[in-house]
């Protein structure tokens, strides 16, 4: 893979991230209403296709153009404000997220794309992310461990939903365009 | 440009912005610490003063404050519930003098002095191979695919609608990806053509003062 391809997919997975926040349509409603955007389904995949620093580094660009003042982050939200807030825990979480996601889909090599990438979506994009979020929540609300773990459950349901849309995806790219699967080649 | 900036020639715009990156980075690190609400009321009253200057261009930025409202309204009926009312209360301030603080360095920073300002804070990342310009092709190039992916969503749903009369929803994703993916070899290869991601030297590029003032690179490849 040249620097080139390697640096533009790079980009086009943080604009992936981005692209997954900014669409309504994505929006999986799920009990009490609460919008669940796909924008961590951009997370999930950028570890799995790309591997774990190329989908981390993703992970990372889309942060920093955020930092820069573009309103990418689910719901048109952007700027350093965001990395003041409550949910600080998860963006700081979403590159360790890709990083883990893109070690387990290299670690099951075996396995076929689905199985792996489920896998990995659950491990990096739900276990790994949560840990993260949750701590970041307790840490800026003033909660302790347990009350921020209550807090955040609503979502996890919609995250494993999208943990497996996010396999699903990854096997109809690696059926549809195989050389996209960088994270094991 | 998709940027939150709003364009005004006040004290805060004329600041560096290396100076209120700074500023916001102590400022909020001495924020933490502070368990007095009304210590921090006085705080959040300051920061909101600084919102004044800005006028009525502001009004929007704080349109889309409105999810952190509800967010804060649940944190406190959560915190009183818990039995811990005026840790809640302190929480909520403190959230909103963080929050609103960060986003006046945002408005008031243009994303090009932003990047110039953050760019040699990542100089020790050139041991890993991150090179500035490199990072500023990355940061267009994400610019730019950002509107091309949400059209390419756009157009795809609407013909997914034709088709079957249901919203494609999360089923249009890996067709997305795929038709990026293809452009994104072609862009890749374009930029070979151009002499790779090293390859033009900055007194070479031919106008503009920065990648952000100039074109994406192959706007006619959409």
């Amino acid at each position: 893979m040249t620097k080139d391809r390697s640096l533009v997919h790079i980009a086009l997975y943080a604009a992936l991230i981005a692209a997954l926040g900014l669409m309504p349509k994505f929006d999986i409603p799920i009990a009490a209403g609460i919008p669940v955007t796909a924008q961590s389904l951009g997370i999930m995949l950028a570890g799995i296709m790309l591997g774990p620093v190329r989908g981390a580094l993703a992970v990372l660009l889309f942060l920093f153009v955020v930092a820069l003042g573009a309103p990418l982050l689910a719901g048109g939200r952007g700027g350093l404000g965001a990395f003041a807030g409550p949910s600080v825990g998860f963006l700081v979480g979403f590159p360790v997220a890709a990083f883990v996601c893109g070690l387990v889909m290299r670690a099951t090599r075996a396995l076929p794309v689905f199985p792996a990438a489920l896998a990995a979506a659950i491990g990096g994009g739900v276990i790994v992310l949560y840990a993260f979020g949750i701590s970041g929540l307790a840490l800026m609300a003033g909660l302790d461990l347990d009350a921020a773990a209550r807090a955040v459950t609503v979502f996890i349901p919609g995250d494993l939903i999208k943990a497996v849309a996010a396999a699903m995806v990854a096997q109809s790219i690696a059926r549809g365009l195989p050389s996209a699967l960088i994270s094991r080649t | 440009m998709i940027s939150a900036y709003i364009s005004g020639g006040g004290f805060l715009h004329r600041l560096p912005a290396g100076a209120k990156l700074a500023g916001l980075a102590l400022t909020s690190l001495a924020l933490l610490p502070v368990s007095d609400w009304r210590v921090m009321g006085v705080v959040l009253v300051a920061v909101v003063a600084l919102y004044l200057p800005l006028g009525r261009a502001v009004l929007p930025t704080f349109k889309g404050l409105r999810p952190l409202l509800v967010l804060a309204a649940l944190l406190l009926a959560f915190h009183i519930y818990l039995g811990t009312a005026e840790a809640g209360w302190l929480a909520v301030l403190r959230l909103f003098a963080m929050v609103l603080m960060a986003t006046l360095v945002t408005l008031t920073t243009r994303m090009q002095d932003m990047l110039d300002a953050l760019t040699p804070a990542l100089g020790p990342l050139k041991v890993v191979g991150l090179k500035p310009q490199r990072l500023a092709l990355a940061v267009t190039l994400v610019i730019r695919f950002t509107p091309l992916l949400v059209g390419l969503g756009l157009v795809l749903g609407e013909a997914h609608l034709a088709r079957t009369g249901r919203r494609g929803n999360l089923r249009l994703v890996a067709p997305i990806a795929i038709q990026a993916l293809r452009t994104a070899d072609r862009v890749a290869e374009a930029i070979a053509a151009r002499g790779g991601v090293d390859g033009v030297p900055p007194e070479a590029r031919p106008r503009g003062d920065g990648p952000l003032r100039r074109a994406g690179p192959d706007d006619e490849d959409t």
